[in-house]
């Protein structure tokens, strides 16, 4: 019994190491080929260690197109979504878990009802509204939908809400002179703040990652953010097979995102299996 | 009536409405106006310089009549074919690591990060590893099987599994975790009853874990369908002008090319309706079916 449960943990062992490789290979592959000179990109067979390392090519995507702007222009977008986004919703989720209001559920269900309407079908009218605005080229049609506050989030923080925090609380702080306000502030948010924690991390991956809005929005290259400046790489600042110098820039854009992750793992994957098989 | 309603009482309401009034004015400002508008537009002609031109069904007539928009449907249902396949390997990896293993969390890591990684950092790489001369994967191939590997992204005939194949790469992280989770709630006595009764470890999978997971499965495959109907960047980075004989556009890309490249905006919009119908049908659909195979408890 002991002999064959060692097997399986073995054969186990053995699928889940070939599997990493399959995952963790392309990412291998990207950073060596951003470490070779133009030269050695095309050396067959290909070498998975470069000889001579390089980091010229980091060096020149840096120099050819302004990624600095790129992470700036991305960092604003994240930090104004999320601080105003995340406060706003947990306010929402607050009033929608624990006050009792009229048309409560047929608001709340109206809301929900968003999240299927594709993207597709609102861009054109929000993209029209905004340039009458004369707000194309700027980061505000990124940011201020998102300070709304985000159903998936107001319905994520309401479930953390209704189980996390007992009404008798509410009502002690009513009784010693609380607002509604303060109350909201100060018993609420403390206790919400794991979930808060859950949800920026998995908002930051979101609004960092996000490709269409930006694209369609931002046009001087100063004002986009690092997917925009990313995706137009090849067209604008390097050529075609300069594959050193695209895969530099991949790397690039994918650092922040995995060190962001791994200190914020537990949050990413925990708030995902919640939002699962709650949603 | 509204004397009887005591002071206190109002106040919590009044409070109450304040404090979902900015996703309530958000969703009528960026949502409800928007669709509305949407829906006007798609029975205009319109190029935001011009004045808009009232049309009747015309966007409608010409979209029904166009070879693109077929194509580009087409290629967005054929995608499909990435959920099912996802979902076999993600649930087969889950299991895998719902045991005790020592360092089981890394493979846990190891395979999420593809799933955190920027789509458009990944559609780059994968421009690269499925490059037809010099590209790794047709060097595996050749090293491997001796033959000369398919022009992933250049073949009218390879564009969609290779789209099919990245998506399962950056995917089937994501849905594991579900997994995951979704086994970590199966009582283990349901599998200890099973064994007393003699079930081979088939029958348990078959009997036990399989319909126990169904409202994973049902989350899975509805997020999947939403998901592939609405992919852009990967076509957009891969598959210039909609790749070769239009074989890599999808309807969002199609979409995103008549509104922003053409400026024909009311008749994307009449597209991007027919698209949220589509996926509102399909989903229902979904919602329908689900009652006599997803188990709930």
């Amino acid at each position: 019994m002991v002999k064959q449960r060692r097997l399986i943990n073995l054969i186990v062992y053995i699928v889940l190491i070939a599997g990493s490789f399959i995952m963790l290979g392309p990412l291998a592959w990207t950073l060596s080929t951003s470490l070779k000179s133009q030269k050695h990109v095309f050396d067959i067979p290909p070498q998975w260690v470069p000889d001579p390392i390089t980091w010229l090519n980091y060096k020149d995507v840096w120099n050819k197109a302004p990624l600095l702007f790129g992470f700036m222009n991305s960092a604003i977008v994240v930090v104004s979504v999320l601080s105003v986004g995340l406060f706003v919703a947990a306010m929402a989720a607050y009033s929608f878990s624990k006050f009792d209001f009229p048309f409560k559920e047929g608001i709340f269900l109206a809301l929900l009802g968003t999240m299927m309407i594709p993207y597709s079908v609102v861009m054109i009218p929000q993209y029209i509204g905004f340039s009458e605005l004369g707000w194309v080229d700027t980061l505000l049609p990124l940011i201020i939908p998102g300070m709304f506050g985000n159903i998936v989030t107001i319905f994520f923080f309401r479930q953390f809400m209704q189980g996390s925090i007992p009404n008798d609380l509410i009502d002690a702080a009513k009784i010693d002179g609380c607002g509604y306000f303060r109350t909201f502030s100060t018993v609420a948010l403390p206790i919400i703040k794991p979930a808060i924690a859950a949800q920026a991390a998995l908002g930051f991956m979101g609004i960092w990652n996000d490709f269409l809005g930006p694209l369609i929005y931002l046009h001087t290259p100063e004002r986009q953010t690092i997917q925009v400046l990313i995706a137009s790489m090849q067209s604008n600042y390097i050529s075609t097979s300069n594959y050193p110098s695209l895969m530099a820039a991949s790397i690039i854009a994918l650092l922040p995102v995995v060190i962001v992750f791994f200190f914020a793992q537990r949050y990413f994957i925990e708030s995902l299996a919640i939002t699962g098989i709650k949603g | 009536m509204k004397n009887k309603t005591p002071g206190y009482r109002r106040k919590e309401i009044i409070w109450s409405l304040l404090f979902i009034a900015p996703p309530i004015l958000g969703f009528l400002i960026f949502s409800l106006t928007p669709l509305i508008t949407s829906f006007g537009l798609s029975f205009m002609s319109w190029d935001m310089f011009t004045p808009a031109k009232f049309t009747g069904t015309e966007n409608f007539q010409y979209m029904f009549a166009d070879e693109k928009f077929y194509k580009s449907l087409f290629n967005t249902v054929f995608l499909l074919l990435g959920v099912p396949i996802g979902m076999m390997i993600s649930m087969m990896l889950a299991i895998l690591m719902n045991r005790s293993l020592k360092g089981i969390s890394i493979f846990r890591t190891i395979y999420y990060i593809p799933v955190i990684s920027p789509i458009i950092a990944v559609s780059l790489l994968w421009q690269w590893l499925l490059n037809f001369d010099y590209g790794i994967i047709n060097e595996f191939i050749w090293n491997i099987f001796g033959i000369q590997g398919p022009n992933w992204l250049g073949d009218s005939n390879w564009v969609k599994p290779s789209f099919i194949i990245m998506g399962l790469w950056g995917g089937v992280g994501g849905n594991m975790v579900l997994y995951l989770a979704g086994l970590q709630g199966i009582p283990s006595s349901y599998y200890e009853a099973a064994q007393v009764d003699g079930a081979s470890r088939w029958h348990q999978f078959k009997h036990i874990t399989l319909p126990l997971l169904s409202p994973i499965h049902f989350y899975v495959v509805v997020m999947g369908v939403i998901g592939t109907f609405q992919s852009f960047s990967q076509m957009y980075i891969l598959a210039a002008d909609g790749g070769p004989e239009y074989s890599g556009a999808t309807i969002v890309y199609y979409i995103f090319q008549e509104a922003f490249k053409y400026f024909n905006m009311g008749y994307a919009s009449a597209v991007a309706w027919v698209l949220g119908i589509l996926i509102f049908i399909l989903t229902l659909f979904q919602f329908r079916i689900s009652k006599r195979w997803v188990y709930q408890d």
